[in-house]
């Protein structure tokens, strides 16, 4: 009976971090917000680290809604695809290193996204996580939230839809 | 609205750091109601496949033009602040085109102003996405 041979650590590190770099810095948008991911497993935080441009309120001053909304939505696209694409990362259906060549699997599209605020967004870094509550052939439903420097203390969660890509991928 | 007060808020809005880096404009404001523009920049690119905005630039917009028509509305006295935002995509902007968001405070309280909010690109039939949010009424200390 044939036993599948255990991978060296670094070849499976290496293999899970080329997917999530290609889809992330593979995204114009992302590195222009400079948000970056980090990964446990499979599960990943993202970090948004403070910038002047990211102000909406220079008098208080508070991170605008709106880069709060962007960072909750790109961390819900990422994890999501993330968790879509896995399988056929870990199994060689799909090879990262290609993907970083700017062959992108084709990404979630947004279908709808409602965003609470629930404190102001203070200047310095935001990070956020997401749960993929459902994830369907058509649709998939995402939970999503933010925190600063206190994890139980959250500046603003989301809950969103997204139509997934056709799985001919 | 007078003239002044439109100055204001029009020069209140554009000195916004991120409404800068994202290139908003803001062509009409007054009365609860604002429309801003923001043009086509690949930075802003979400889909590298097909040129589309990323829907986060847009939720972007949509919150500075939803918050700017609150601004605008004769009973709000001061500042305001985003307490929920719900933006449902229709369709992806067209690459190369600038996008118009167009909002309106349908009601408002001493506290909370409701605010409904479309955004387009050249085809100002078939909204890229539209919006509903309630936004705080920040009296003036």
């Amino acid at each position: 009976m044939s036993r599948r041979t255990v991978e060296p650590v670094q070849v499976v590190k290496q293999r899970r971090d080329a997917a999530l770099r290609a889809l992330a810095e593979g995204v114009p948008y992302i590195r222009f917000m400079g948000i970056v991911f980090d990964r446990r497993g499979d599960e990943l935080t993202a970090v948004l680290p403070f910038r002047d441009e990211n102000i909406g309120n220079p008098f208080l001053p508070a991170i605008h809604g709106g880069v709060t909304a962007a960072f909750l939505e790109v961390t819900a696209i990422v994890t999501l695809s993330y968790q879509w694409l896995w399988e056929d990362v870990e199994n060689g259906v799909i090879d990262p290193e290609e993907m970083i060549d700017g062959n992108l699997p084709r990404l979630p599209k947004t279908i709808d996204f409602t965003v609470d605020y629930l404190r102001s967004g203070l200047p310095r870094d935001a990070y956020a996580r997401a749960r993929v509550t459902r994830s369907g052939r058509r649709y998939a439903s995402v939970q999503v939230e933010a925190w600063q420097d206190n994890r139980d203390r959250p500046i603003a969660h989301a809950t969103a839809h997204f139509l997934m890509p056709r799985s001919d991928k | 609205m007078d003239e002044a007060k439109v100055k204001i808020a029009r020069q209140f809005i554009e000195a916004i750091p991120h409404s800068r880096a994202l290139g908003m404009k803001v062509e009409e404001i007054g009365d609860g109601f604002a429309r801003i523009t923001m043009p086509y920049d690949e930075r802003l690119i979400g889909d590298p496949k097909t040129g589309v905005i990323h829907g986060g630039a847009v939720s972007a917009l949509m919150d500075t033009c939803g918050g700017a028509c609150v601004m605008s509305h004769p009973e709000a006295p001061g500042g305001t602040a985003t307490i929920d935002l719900r933006i449902d995509y229709m369709r992806g902007a067209t690459p190369g085109q600038t996008i118009v968001a167009e909002a309106r405070c349908t009601h408002i309280t001493r506290n909370v102003a409701f605010v409904r909010a479309t955004a387009m690109d050249d085809d100002r039939e078939n909204p890229v996405a539209t919006a509903t949010g309630a936004f705080t009424v920040e009296r003036k200390s």
